[in-house]
């Protein structure tokens, strides 16, 4: 492989977009990998004012225990600095893949795509986004 | 050694009725195409039922050449296997029962009899006897053979039907902009859900869905197997971004969960399609009211 002789060829590149952090995961996350990003992470949280992670695995075949021990690493990682995790992109095969291996992620919040991921983060915490034509309105009559 | 003559003399029947089927062929196939079975299947013309008599013959031919009469995987069956198969399937489409389509086989059996006596100069001789044998196991062991086919046929046709109930019996319907349900009959077992989960996540990635609904109206009984099922489900939805509410939780069904300690959890429930629809619509700040009358101030 040509990409080892590069000064960091296995670095998961973190994109800041205003207040939040995006991480694209692609193909194989190995140890090292894993290990790095993980200190760049709580590296650039510390040291700006991060308010948001969005963690896009649309990339990614297979999720195994592994990885889905990193991904709720990250997450717990970031609330310790106060800033919110998303995982976005998961694709059907490996949600099902994880569901069967009893890895469910709770406490992770999910979203589509990045761009759902974003609008989550505009909105607050809150799931339910505030309308102002919601006041008051019940279920259908 | 009384038991290595025995076998030395069927193995020579065996090969002598292999012979004969070579030579005798064309008769045989002849008066096949006179017997019931294949004046039935091949109702266009006798040239095609003296043909297909033929292939028959050629591999009991070939099956007795090589010793195995009595064996249904020889492979000599192996090249009449899918016209048996076709055979034995026009006569069940016409309405005949399995055992009647072994009668029809089994009326194959004389004519080529008679004509293997017919070879002997002393009819009811040993030999001949013999060789009557040879032919009798032979042809029944092609009665096990079309039986067998004609089985494996009906356990494909099953196999296939149950794969298209499983997709037709799933539909995945958008309900509004980003809620998609999944209206679930029938009993629920693994491969369904399986099937369920898989064209539902593909629905939420088409349908951009937030909002996921599984109506088990249709679900006669919840156990706790189907409970699993429908958390799991519900999990995967969840981790595409969607938000699940299970829906159509009749009374009996929510005394069921009760009484088993089934712990839904953090599932979102509701008790109609109706109730989760407007669940979802609310969640996503949509509003369904009825029109404003006319005249009325508008606001």
């Amino acid at each position: 492989m040509t990409g080892s002789r590069r000064a960091h060829p296995s670095r998961v590149p973190v994109l800041a977009l205003g207040a939040t952090l995006l991480i694209t995961l692609q193909g194989e996350l190995h140890d090292s990998m894993a290990e790095q990003l993980q200190e760049d992470l709580t590296h650039r949280i510390a040291h700006s004012p991060v308010t948001g992670v969005v963690i896009d695995i649309s990339g990614v075949d297979i999720v195994d225990s592994f990885l889905g021990r990193v991904l709720a690493e990250i997450a717990s990682h970031a609330r310790l600095m106060a800033a919110r995790t998303i995982l976005a992109g998961m694709r059907p095969a490996v949600a099902i893949t994880l569901v069967e291996l009893g890895l469910t992620l709770p406490g992770l919040p999910t979203a589509l795509d990045v761009e759902r991921a974003l609008a989550m983060f505009e909105h607050g915490p809150c799931p339910d986004p505030p309308h102002p034509r919601r006041a008051n309105h019940a279920d259908l009559p | 050694m009384q038991v290595s003559e025995q076998d030395a003399a069927s193995e020579w029947a065996a090969r002598k009725v292999g012979e004969f089927l070579r030579v005798r062929q064309e008769q045989i196939a002849q008066r096949w195409a006179d017997a019931e079975l294949f004046r039935t299947v091949f109702t266009v013309s006798r040239d095609e039922a003296v043909e297909a008599g033929k292939a028959v013959v050629d591999a009991l031919s070939d099956v007795a050449s090589s010793g195995r009469l009595d064996d249904i995987t020889a492979p000599g069956f192996q090249t009449v296997r899918d016209q048996l198969g076709r055979m034995a399937a026009s006569r069940a489409r016409t309405g005949s029962t399995p055992a009647q389509v072994a009668g029809e086989v089994a009326e194959l059996h004389q004519p080529a009899v008679t004509l293997l006596r017919g070879e002997f100069p002393d009819p009811a001789g040993d030999q001949a006897q013999e060789c009557a044998l040879a032919l009798t196991v032979l042809m029944g062991t092609l009665r096990l053979v079309v039986m067998e086919t004609t089985l494996r046929q009906g356990d494909e046709l099953i196999a296939r039907q149950r794969l298209q109930l499983l997709e037709v019996a799933t539909p995945v319907i958008k309900l509004w902009d980003g809620i998609v349900a999944v209206p679930l009959i029938g009993t629920l077992d693994s491969a369904r859900s399986q099937v369920v989960m898989e064209s539902l996540l593909d629905a939420i990635v088409a349908e951009r869905a937030r909002y996921a609904i599984l109506d088990i109206t249709g679900v006669p009984t919840v156990d706790s197997l189907v409970a699993q099922h429908l958390m799991k489900t519900v999990a995967a939805a969840r981790l595409m971004g969607a938000e699940c509410i299970v829906s159509g939780i009749r009374p009996a069904i929510a005394q069921t969960i009760v009484h088993l300690g089934i712990d839904l959890g953090t599932v979102v429930t509701r008790s109609s399609l109706a109730d989760a629809l407007a669940y979802a619509l609310r969640q996503q700040g949509i509003v369904v009211a009825p029109r404003t009358p006319v005249g009325a101030n508008l606001s």
